[in-house]
């Protein structure tokens, strides 16, 4: 029933600097979060006028995700066929914090919308069409053995055949995302899907 | 503890079940208040949390036994979880025990009352509660938490299926809360979602949502408790990739998860006898999900939806929907959909107005909810 997985591709974000797939691609100075994530945004001549509406989970998770799936080809695969298992510490918690505020005045739905933790993965699924399965955990760090078992079981038994998956985290100007492509065809430089390979790249 | 053996994929029953609502603290009550067409849902003009009069499912403030050790959230869960494992023998469970919570906003509310700092933010955390109940009944293994939307509570049963069916565990203990907070409300409100009086699932004059408070919870098994044990099947999840706070327009993504779980469950659209849908009684999600029984070729199939009783229990309501299913297949029982009359949406749904009896020997489970994700389980005999 276990099928070959390889990790395809990676993108992480974290400390004002952008790797894909091992490379360093962006470094910035230090600022605050919103302007982090703008400036990574106008670094890589991005155009997609949702973005500005978003939350900064969605952000980051939309950055990384942009990036991750730069190459990628989504002929080669049904909608269906892909989709997202993410994790991260504090759910929607930097949304929640920026709602609550705002609702001495008059609550907003398009602030309310982004105080759920998967709305990230509606975002990428939404930009990318991917509509395969979906699922979002909360744990206190990246338990990478978890979200492994849970990526392979989605794509031994053929529920996916793509899917990216990884950590995704903001409180305040705390953050941090990794995310991991993976599939079952061999790329150049790809490594087998393992959680041990996953928690090496993880902790680069 | 690993107890796979290889090439055998293990059966997944449910061993034990609870709900607790503000129409009971047991399933069995909880039955008993939807036999007799009682929903919980009533008419609030003075609550702390809105200055509006609204229509909820809430808790009465004497109707729970609070531990002063936790907050409201935490002891819904730990209620419903001791009421699920005191049907089993004492031995039952063992250290090949998970714990999946579900939730949308756990404790959220504790912004409302509590000044904040940096340890307000860890204590809010959804795995802080999750820990803390594992550690209350001394479950080794780290808890699992589940945080997608309004089909969290499904999801979370889809996850624990699937890790019995991988071998990780022999049960899995799934439970889910969700408590109605000025937080919540206020958002709700912010998007006109609310109906001023007891929602109308699928009806012509449904006019929005109802909110409630609740908990339940199902113990998974690869081990059957009892001959009338109902099986997991199957489940599958999509998305929308459309719009994240509005449903699919053809409602294809929830049809093909349907379809998908379906299969996985090597049935057909002619094998199930019963849907619980999710219908919230919103103009649009009604309108998809009726799109979406159609595409999968179910619409001559008995349907219901409960939130006429229980309003929108967001990350509990997967959880209670899905053990009021179960027990439609164990005791041939398919509830009035409370608040319907007149078809309101525009393809044929087979929805019941009157308590039926009916042998049902599968079951269909949907949800969906913002960010655009569907989700749908099949429980058989």
């Amino acid at each position: 029933m276990a099928a070959q997985k390889y990790i395809t591709g990676t993108c992480s974000i974290s400390n004002n600097q952008v790797f894909l797939n091992g490379e360093k691609i962006f470094a910035g100075a230090t600022k605050p979060m919103d302007e982090l994530l703008l400036s990574i945004y106008q670094h890589f001549q991005f155009s997609y006028p949702k973005f500005h509406k978003m939350d900064n989970l969605s952000k980051l998770g939309w950055l990384a995700a942009e990036l991750l799936l730069k190459d990628f080809d989504k002929s080669n695969y049904h909608a269906e066929q892909v989709g997202t298992v993410l994790a991260n510490a504090n759910a929607s918690l930097d949304m929640d914090l920026k709602y609550y505020d705002s609702i001495k005045d008059v609550p907003s739905p398009s602030l309310f919308v982004y105080t759920l933790p998967n709305i990230v993965a509606g975002e990428i699924c939404i930009r990318h069409n991917f509509k395969g399965e979906n699922a979002f955990f909360v744990q206190p760090n990246f338990d990478i053995g978890f979200i492994e078992q849970q990526v392979s079981f989605l794509l031994d038994n053929n529920l996916l055949q793509a899917c990216i998956c990884g950590w995704i985290d903001v409180l305040g100007q705390d953050y941090k995302a990794m995310l991991f492509l993976v599939e079952k065809v061999k790329k150049e430089n790809a490594e087998e899907f393992s959680a041990k390979s996953m928690e090496m790249i993880f902790n680069k | 503890m690993i107890v796979k053996s290889p090439g055998v994929i293990p059966e997944v029953y449910i061993v034990a079940d609870n709900i607790l609502s503000p129409i009971g603290k047991t399933t069995a009550e909880n039955l008993q208040s939807l036999k007799q067409n009682i929903s919980g849902i009533k008419h609030y003009t003075d609550l702390d949390i809105t200055p509006d009069p609204i229509a909820a499912a809430l808790f009465e403030p004497d109707f729970l036994t609070i531990d002063k050790n936790y907050t409201k959230f935490e002891n819904l869960l730990i209620s419903s979880i001791l009421n699920s494992i005191n049907q089993l023998p004492k031995s039952y469970l063992s250290n090949k025990t998970a714990l999946i919570v579900s939730s949308t906003k756990g404790n959220i509310s504790l912004l409302e009352t509590e000044e904040h700092t940096e340890d307000l933010n860890k204590r809010i955390a959804l795995h802080t509660s999750a820990q803390l109940v594992a550690n209350h009944f001394g479950f080794v293994n780290q808890p699992i938490v589940v945080s997608n939307a309004c089909i969290s509570g499904v999801l979370a049963i889809l996850t624990g299926m699937r890790l019995i069916q991988s071998g990780c565990y022999e049960n899995v203990i799934v439970t889910g809360a969700d408590v109605i907070s000025k937080f919540v409300l206020s958002g709700f409100q912010s998007f006109q979602a609310l109906s001023k009086s007891v929602c109308r699932p699928f009806d012509k004059d449904r006019t929005g949502l109802n909110l409630g408070e609740g908990a339940a919870t199902v113990i998974l098994s690869s081990r059957k408790q009892n001959e009338s044990d109902v099986k997991v099947s199957s489940g599958a999840i999509s998305n929308d990739a459309n719009h994240i706070s509005g449903p699919s327009r053809t409602g294809e993504e929830l049809g093909f998860a349907i379809k998908k779980a379906l299969l996985n469950a090597g049935i057909t659209a002619h094998d199930v006898g019963y849907i619980s849908t999710h219908g919230t009684a919103t103009n649009y999600n009604d309108e998809m999900e009726a799109n979406a029984i159609n595409y999968a070729g179910l619409q001559h199939v008995p349907a219901n939806s409960l939130k006429g009783y229980y309003g929108h229990t967001l990350g509990a309501a997967g959880l209670i929907e899905s053990v009021i299913a179960t027990h439609a297949i164990k005791n041939g029982v398919i509830f009035s959909s409370f608040g319907y009359s007149e078809n309101g949406v525009s393809k044929p749904i087979n929805i019941c107005t009157k308590l039926t009896e009916q042998p049902t020997k599968h079951a269909l489970k949907t949800a969906s909810g913002f960010g655009g994700c569907n989700a749908a389980m099949i429980f058989s005999k």
